[in-house]
């Protein structure tokens, strides 16, 4: 099994790069400080297996797992036994191993996950990766995560099998699609008026009939979204 | 008082020395940075931030085989949380014990 380590410790990650060395069929191909770095080789690697750390500063292994299109098989590694039953919720965490961790209890964990088939067919790992730090969504554009600021979108446009994300500054063109960004955009800023249109209430200019201004561009309202639009107007 | 040992380096590294002493050096060169960030917290009162060390710190107290010490970090961790220093005197003389034996090696 090709796995990599995700640990921000690397006392950490050099015992469990030694546990593995010691078992045949696992092959380490890398190990990250972080889990950012992590996404960001899952977006061109495929991997079989994942150790992961919960407990890492600004993102936590389950917002990693969260994060993921179709985790690989992962053990969790940690030195809190606090978040087991968290750790259940997801089917692809196959074992959760509290730090320090003896050879003994490695291999269980990797006898357990040699014997389980993958739950989820896998998908392409380069699939679109996206995330929502706060005010932040991170998008792939050529293998590079760009960090978007969300306030500054003032719309997102379907397009074919892509989405254009215009934001003040500039516009992203983004292989993914508006059901997708629709559910890391803040349900207070912004609103699907179309089956091809989310715009952030907040830039609206004007509304007339059956449409909007949002910045320059003129958005098509569908007579079953204006309703919400409308409720979501501070009507004099 | 229990005295930090490699027994648990020993057991995992399976013989293998190359092994031990990357490990070690490891473990020279991290523990004191995040000792460090662990005592700016505690001086800066970030509790919250100083609990997210005591937590990483806890690894090597296991690691060096410090099983009641460990048990003083974990209350210590939930006490910082809590925004208590309770356990401050003694979790920071275990520190110093480890300091000390690192510096043995």
């Amino acid at each position: 099994m090709n796995c990599i380590i995700i640990d921000d410790e690397a006392t950490a990650r050099a015992i469990i790069g030694q546990l593995c060395n010691n078992v045949p069929s696992l092959n380490v191909l890398e190990e990250f400080p972080n889990a950012m770095q992590a996404i960001k080789y899952l977006n061109s690697n495929e991997v079989d297996l994942i150790f992961l750390d919960i407990h890492m500063p600004d993102f936590t292994g389950f917002d990693f797992i969260d994060t993921i299109k179709n985790p690989p098989k992962t053990i969790l590694t940690t030195s809190d036994p606090k978040f087991a039953i968290q750790a259940f919720g997801y089917d692809c965490i196959v074992d959760y191993l509290v730090k320090p961790i003896t050879p003994e209890r490695f291999q269980k964990a990797i006898d357990k996950a040699l014997a389980i088939k993958p739950t989820v067919a896998k998908e392409k790992q380069s699939n679109q990766v996206e995330t929502t730090s706060g005010n932040d969504l991170y998008v792939n554009i050529d293998r590079r995560l760009i960090k978007i600021d969300i306030p500054s979108i003032y719309l997102v446009e379907a397009k074919g099998d892509y989405i254009q994300v215009k934001t003040e500054d500039k516009n992203y063109t983004v292989h993914s699609t508006l059901k997708k960004i629709e559910e890391k955009l803040p349900k207070s800023l912004f609103l699907k008026i179309h089956r091809s249109y989310i715009i952030n209430v907040d830039k609206i200019i004007d509304i007339e009939d059956n449409s909007v201004l949002i910045k320059k561009d003129v958005i098509p309202v569908s007579r079953s979204n204006r309703p919400e639009l409308m409720k979501r107007l501070n009507l004099l | 008082m229990e005295q930090p040992n490699l027994s648990y380096i020993h057991s995992m590294s399976g013989g293998d020395k190359a092994f031990e002493k990357k490990l070690i050096d490891i473990i020279k060169k991290e523990f004191p940075e995040e000792k460090q960030v662990y005592f700016d917290n505690i001086a800066a009162e970030n509790f919250k931030e100083a609990a997210e060390n005591v937590h990483k710190l806890k690894h090597k107290i296991s690691i060096l085989g410090l099983v009641k010490s460990y048990e003083i970090a974990v209350d210590y961790e939930h006490n910082l949380l809590e925004n208590s220093i309770e356990g401050k005197a003694d979790f920071e003389s275990i520190l110093q014990l480890i300091t000390d034996f690192l510096k043995s090696l």
